[in-house]
């Protein structure tokens, strides 16, 4: 299946001629929205948000176009070379219409509407306030501000989103490449008006997300309704262009931000107002909120802040939905409140690792102004910590050698506390009914004493089948070779709705432990049966259990299995057969990871490039189940938010057309970009997970950004600039620094 | 819509003959009428690498010939790292270094990485970041590829004398 995409970022859709892609020889199917009408209803994304305003998710645009790139007609033939072919003999009678290139442009009252029907392009707006700020900052002794952007940005995975729906007599097999194969199917039940249980996703092998395949997608609905419709499997693999077109895209939001604090340095208060670009659509299930709502929600920062007003407008306009990307909202809270620390360091003649000591929340649980509780945080202990692994004095001492060359060494540091393992006491967004608060496992032991334990997370390069192995053999007391993990399947595990938000260690992590500990209870009892023993006298290891201090009585995992499958000849009394078990686990509020980021870099004055010298990550994510694991989402993270400072931009031009819409301008780093990235461990178990888990997918990205710039305005500051806005690509720096530059003549 | 053409090249040290469209892409050939789907497709320009196989000895990105271009050709696909049921030692480094956290990019950084070894056996750590710069990896920040390199550069050194 190939689509024929809009190239009108806003346009009303006139005639469209099908006759000619028809008759072409392999042309199986076109189809518009009109043909699709009777058989697909829209889904919306439910929220009790102030002046929230759902749109419609279809798989083609009726009517109008709302961004370059909206799917528009599909097409299914043999190949998808000619179902290229017929995209190109459609003939579309478009009628332009002004677009909406920009959520300035689009608060404008002159402006033209995405939706006419909200009479807004203001699709939402949320408020966190906390204590009272305006006295806060006027009584204060240094108030600084700042309007800071971070610009659009693409999550990337290397492999492109692609679906393929097959039908037969139960029902449909949609393979798809996404992280939330368990919202797949719902959203696909009520939206083709089919009965959950005939419906399986399945996401095999996915080829990585980072946020950007965690929603459901017109794709993933069109290939579903054109497979029925013509009675064959009909397959959509997306190119790079559609990835960059038309998958979600992440940030574009302008904050300006004013920090109150006293002479000391100390915190007085916080006010910050968010505008949100966040495209044509609110997005299912996540609604245009996500990012916006996160940036005001962990503005504060692992810091005490008595005063605080953080405001957000989530703003339509032109261009691709805005989605979750990793870190959602974080990368851009923690840029912000990062910034406005070394801002306020740099006028009280504070060391930036001083001012960040003297706020930091130290009690715990901590409740933010946004109503988070912290559980724990080791800030601290990270900040120090990575200030000697980056030589931080060093970097000072090399600095004031080099005096005014023409490369300038800087060093940034970056704190940030993340939610984790988020449970049900924070929803999505407000009156959101997806279950993002849960998620289960069911870990069996089969007669031939091996463990299968499935879940309905969707592991898309995590290593789900490393470490929740691990988990579930230690628990259960299996050899870790004996533990099988499925997941990404929704009709071999529980109940669950994907991977995503840095929840997998935690959520899944929790549920498995819940599960294989039922399994080992009942495993205990029927060795102790076996072995004429009391069940508190057992010892399970690797596979095997014995009488504790007499290790020849002793009966194999596979035996007790065998037993608990033969029935009640083998059993203690009254002991159901089977040897698995189903758990779900509820984190209910979550948990807290922590780290600090240090970069230091190198300014080139005459290029304006950016080096990456090296980058420290000290990190709190809790118990490690893994640490070559956890090192990998670190580093790879780290790397997202290299890209996200210095490289990467989706750039919209005035009329909304993609600028950059392959990757020969739109520039993720390579491995000559990427320093070596330095990481080390905390390992401080959350006092309030199952486990001790807390979650670390996202914490990379979260703070290298802000970590960077801050390194930047370092090596810059004796030159009066300070970065506000990212990426600092070479054009920015060279800008900036042209700005500051004395004039002459 | 052309004929099909006929094509014969060995693949993986196999002869193989195919009929396609002179159009078609050498990736989607060895994909779709090879059915070696280890080659993975992730921009179609020429910039991700995900897509490279060994075309002649020499690291070539599939996506950016087409098949009919490989008519006689000499190609190794990642199918064909792999001997006797043993991992080619760059394989076993991945595996040993954490050089792969999804997958994707593994097939062409391997290929690429192959090549890079066979021209600078020896590398320092930044001719491997330049040498493996040829391919996009999402995931894993490549420090983990770079270190895995490495040690392969050192176990085939020692291993070829």
């Amino acid at each position: 299946m190939a689509f024929l995409r809009s190239p009108h970022a806003h346009a009303r859709i006139g005639r469209v001629d099908l006759a000619s892609a028809r008759a072409m020889p392999g042309v199986v199917t076109c189809v518009t929205a009109a043909d699709l009408r009777d058989t697909v209803r829209p889904l919306r994304a439910a929220s009790r948000m102030t002046g929230y305003h759902a749109t419609d998710l279809l798989p083609l645009a009726a009517d109008k176009v709302r961004y370059q790139g909206e799917p528009v007609v599909a097409v299914v033939a043999e190949s998808r070379y000619v179902a290229e072919d017929a995209v190109d003999a459609i003939a579309v009678e478009w009628s332009p219409l002004p677009p909406v290139p920009d959520a300035r442009a689009a608060m404008a009252a002159e402006s033209p509407l995405v939706h006419e029907e909200f009479g807004t392009n203001v699709i939402l707006t949320r408020a966190f306030r906390h204590g009272d700020v305006d006295p806060a900052l006027a009584g204060a002794a240094l108030v600084v501000r700042e309007r800071f952007r971070f610009r659009r940005h693409a999550a990337l995975p290397i492999e492109n989103r692609a679906a393929l729906a097959a039908w037969n007599a139960d029902g449909l097999t949609l393979w798809s490449s996404t992280q939330v194969p368990g919202m797949v199917r719902d959203a696909l039940a009520e939206s083709l008006a089919v009965p959950g249980h005939r419906i399986r996703v399945v996401a095999p092998d996915v080829g990585g997300g980072f946020g950007l395949k965690s929603s459901v997608y017109a794709e993933e609905i069109a290939v579903a309704a054109l497979a029925r419709r013509v009675g064959r499997p009909v397959k959509w693999i997306g190119d790079r262009r559609e990835d960059l077109l038309a998958s979600t895209q992440a940030w574009d939001e302008e904050i300006d931000a004013t920090l109150a604090l006293d002479g000391h340095g100390t915190i007085r208060g916080l006010r910050a107002s968010v505008l949100a670009d966040v495209g044509a659509y609110s997005i299912v299930p996540w609604t245009a909120s996500i990012e916006v709502i996160q940036v005001i929600s962990f503005l504060p920062g692992p810091y005490r802040v008595p005063a605080y007003l953080g405001e957000g407008a989530g703003v339509a306009t032109n261009k691709a939905p805005m989605g979750p990307y990793r870190g959602v909202g974080r990368p851009v809270a923690t840029f912000v409140m990062e910034s406005l620390l070394d801002r306020a360091a740099r006028r009280l003649g504070l060391d930036p690792r001083e001012i960040r000591r003297r706020n930091f929340i130290t009690e715990f649980p901590w409740r933010s102004p946004s109503g988070i509780v912290w559980d724990s945080g080791s800030f601290a202990e990270t900040l120090d910590e990575a200030a000697r692994l980056a030589d931080w004095d060093g970097v000072r001492a090399a600095q004031s050698l080099r005096g005014d060359a023409t490369r300038r060494l800087g060093v940034g540091v970056a704190s940030y506390v993340e939610l984790t393992g988020i449970g049900s006491a924070i929803p999505a967004s407000p009156g959101a009914d997806i279950a993002t608060g849960t998620e289960g496992a069911t870990v069996r032991v089969d007669p031939t004493g091996t463990v299968t334990a499935s879940f309905g997370l969707a592991c898309h390069g995590q290593g789900h089948e490393t470490t929740l192995a691990q988990v579930v053999a230690d628990t259960l007391g299996a050899r870790l070779d004996d533990v099988r993990v499925v997941h990404g399947d929704t009709s071999a595990g529980p109940i669950g709705t994907g991977t995503y938000a840095s929840r997998s260690a935690v959520l899944g992590g929790g549920a498995a432990i819940l599960a294989s500990r039922s399994v080992r209870e009942k495993a205990l009892a029927i060795a102790a049966h076996q072995l004429e023993a009391d069940a508190r006298d057992i010892e399970l290891q690797e596979s095997a259990a014995w009488v504790r201090g007499a290790p020849d009585r002793r009966v194999s995992l596979r035996e007790i299995a065998r037993s608990a499958y033969l029935g009640a000849r083998r059993l203690p009394k009254g002991l159901e057969p089977g040897l698995e078990a189903t758990r779900y686990y509820d984190p209910f509020f979550g948990t807290a990871s922590s780290a600090t980021h240090i970069a230091v870099v190198e300014v080139d004055l005459a290029l304006g490039a950016v080096t990456v010298l090296r980058h420290v990550v000290v990190e709190d994510c809790g118990r490690v189940i893994n640490p070559r694991i956890v090192e990998g989402q670190t580093i790879g993270g780290v790397a997202q938010g290299i890209g996200g400072a210095l490289l990467e931009e989706l750039v919209y031009d005035d009329q909304a057309q993609l600028a950059t819409g392959s990757l020969m301008d739109y520039l993720p780093p390579t491995a000559w970009e990427i320093p070596p990235i330095v990481v080390r461990h905390l390992d401080r178990p959350s006092p309030s997970t199952i486990g001790g888990f807390k979650g670390v997918g996202e914490g990379g990205t979260i703070g290298a950004p802000a970590a960077i710039a801050n390194a930047v305005s370092d090596a810059l500051g004796s030159l009066g600039v300070e970065i506000a806005e990212l990426p600092v690509t070479p054009d920015r720096i060279f800008r900036l620094l042209a700005s500051r530059a004395p004039r002459t003549g | 819509m052309p004929e099909p053409v006929s094509i014969s090249l060995t693949v993986n040290g196999i002869a193989r003959e195919g009929r396609c469209e002179p159009r078609k892409l050498l990736v989607d050939f060895i994909r779709e009428d090879l059915e070696l789907t280890g080659t993975h497709v992730g921009c179609e320009h020429g910039i991700c690498g995900a897509c490279t196989v060994i075309v002649n000895g020499e690291a070539a990105r599939s996506c950016l010939m087409l098949a009919v271009q490989a008519e006689g050709a000499e190609i190794l696909t990642i199918e064909g790292l792999a001997k006797d049921g043993k991992f080619h030692p760059l394989q076993e480094a991945f595996r040993q270094h954490h050089g792969l956290q999804c997958g994707f990019c593994t097939p062409g950084m391997l290929l690429t990485a192959l090549d890079f070894l066979r021209v600078n056996p020896h590398p320092t750590e930044l001719e491997i970041r330049e040498g493996i710069a040829a391919v996009l990896c999402r995931c894993t920040g490549y420090q983990g590829i770079v270190k895995a390199v490495d040690a392969a550069a050192k176990e085939l050194g020692r291993t070829t004398g």
